[in-house]
């Protein structure tokens, strides 16, 4: 069993694109349903959500406010999962509540070992 | 309360009041002169009350003759003392012969013993056996009842047990307030153990059954009662209890068969219980922390609501999908299951079945049976055919054996 990451990508910019607060009740609802559901396969490994406060460094040393300037599709958040494969992890993730809006993403990558734990 | 009655009562709720204080005063090395003195005190009880009735303040009595037992004992064993003595002398207080059963102290030593007991050096299952000897005064003989097993094995695991606790040199005290989280972990999960031993067991004795839960209850209070352990999670678990713990009577018939949740008397809940658990879930909802018992206490708290209802079943679902991210268990991934298909319906709720793969979970298979019971009964009955053929007891056997009857009979 390998560990993959989902991330999840959504128009945080567009004011239009923003869910109101019952709206975004009801998401994060879908949401926790979604996970639950992978956490019921016992192939749920971690995840956060991220807030939309945020700083982007750029080479120059420029420091601009927000992770999403000029992207429509910033990170929301993102899960750990297991699976045994891409495909596997590709499966679970397409059911991805956040994939019912248009223009919305989740990118499946495979961890790698890189840092010691 | 006649003598007859009230000597196995006041053994559940004072023997290990003795034994916490002597035991915390003479240290671990010596848990089993402490729970001779404790045994020996309650057995002066039952002689003398037979002829002399039974005293006024009963309880105050029993410190008294323990106090006098555990001075003789280090009267008797001055000898030997004065050879150990220098190594203990500087963990003694001032006057080496008071023995302090004042309610503090009392409260004190009940709460570190409680922390002595479940030490991470100790296995789960003796920590349970500990807890039910130690602090709930339980006989050798119904903890073997409890477990299923006998008395051999069972006074072979509390011997290893307090051996252990020995050997690691566990001081009978309170976690420091840092080590506090961590150390609460496997106090509040013996503590759940125990009041799942009353709930679930096979055990066939009812009283024994609901004395282990009421007595889980009663050592989660000691530790709201304390301000350094009263803690969210804590709360939580109190809260669990109390919501289980009102059907209590409902979820048992007279021949002792288990009633279950869809057809038992809701006039048999008992009420109080459930408006207790209420206020410690209220009382649980401080601070950041989000343990397995608030989310287990929520799941309970819906079940106090008898009627379907489309937010109740939204609310169960939620928790459970919060629990399996915290903590997966093949019943949490079944359990969840069954909400899904009162909140999304059948279809949906049997493709997420099929993938569980709990093929070896005979509940798996029931559940399976109920979610195609109106889609396909003969799915349905496949499934309740392979649940039976893995199914444990005979409650259980029975049971199916009802489900399939009345499919079948319908089709």
């Amino acid at each position: 069993m390998e560990e993959y990451i989902v991330f999840m990508r959504l128009d945080l910019i567009t004011k239009d694109a923003q869910p109101s607060p019952e709206q975004m009740q009801v998401y994060m609802k879908q949401y926790q349903d979604w996970v639950g559901g992978i956490a019921a396969l016992n192939k749920f490994a971690g995840g956060k959500g991220l807030s939309t406060e945020g700083k982007v460094v750029t080479y120059g040393d420029v420091v601009t406010d927000g992770p999403f300037v000029e992207l429509k599709e910033s990170i929301a958040g993102f899960i750990i999962i297991k699976a045994e494969s891409l495909e596997e992890a590709t499966e679970l993730a397409s059911a991805c509540p956040i994939l019912k809006g248009p223009g919305n993403s989740v990118e499946v990558r495979k961890i790698s070992q890189v840092h010691p734990n | 309360m006649h003598s007859a009655e009230l000597i196995p009562h006041l053994f559940r709720t004072e023997y290990r009041k003795i034994v916490s204080v002597l035991c915390r005063r003479f240290g671990f090395q010596k848990i089993e002169v402490t729970e001779d003195i404790a045994s020996d005190t309650f057995l002066t009880a039952v002689q003398s009350w037979g002829i002399e009735g039974t005293p006024p303040n009963p309880a105050g009595w029993l410190y008294q003759v323990a106090k006098n037992k555990a001075k003789n004992h280090l009267h008797r064993h001055a000898i030997l003392e004065e050879k150990i003595l220098p190594e203990i002398k500087s963990e003694m207080h001032s006057d080496e012969n008071e023995i302090d059963l004042s309610p503090q102290n009392i409260s004190d030593s009940q709460l570190q013993m409680m922390f002595a007991v479940c030490h991470p050096a100790v296995s789960t299952e003796s920590q349970i056996g500990l807890a039910l000897r130690i602090l709930c005064g339980f006989g050798i003989e119904e903890i073997a009842d409890a477990f299923q097993t006998n008395k051999d094995t069972i006074n072979k695991r509390l011997l290893r047990a307090k051996e252990k606790l020995r050997a690691k040199k566990i001081a009978i005290e309170l976690p420091a307030t840092t080590e506090i989280e961590a150390r609460l972990e496997p106090v509040l999960t013996t503590i759940y153990l125990l009041f799942n031993e009353g709930y679930y067991s096979i055990s066939k004795n009812k009283n024994l059954r609901k004395e282990l839960c009421l007595e889980a209850m009663r050592l989660c209070t000691m530790l709201i009662e304390n301000e350094p352990t009263n803690k969210p999670q804590v709360n939580a678990l109190l809260s669990l209890m109390c919501f289980h713990a009102s059907r209590f009577d409902a979820r048992m018939n007279e021949q002792d068969e288990l009633v279950i949740y869809e057809e038992q008397d809701t006039a048999l809940w008992n009420v109080d219980l459930i408006s207790k658990g209420g206020y410690f879930l209220q009382r649980s909802a401080s601070g950041n922390t989000l343990s397995r018992y608030h989310l287990e206490a929520g799941i309970a708290y819906w079940h106090t609501q008898k009627a379907d209802s489309a937010e109740k079943w939204k609310g169960i679902l939620q928790n459970y999908d919060l629990l399996l991210q915290i903590r997966y268990s093949p019943v949490a991934a079944l359990n969840r299951t069954y909400a899904l298909s009162k909140v999304y319906g059948n279809e949906t709720a049997i493709r997420e079945a099929e993938r569980l793969g709990l093929t070896e979970n005979h509940f798996y298979y029931l559940l399976l049976g109920e979610l195609y019971k109106e889609i396909d009964p003969k799915q349905a009955l496949e499934n309740l055919e392979k649940a039976f053929a893995l199914a444990k007891t005979e409650t259980e056997t029975q049971a199916i054996r009802k489900k399939i009857a009345t499919i079948s009979h319908l089709h």
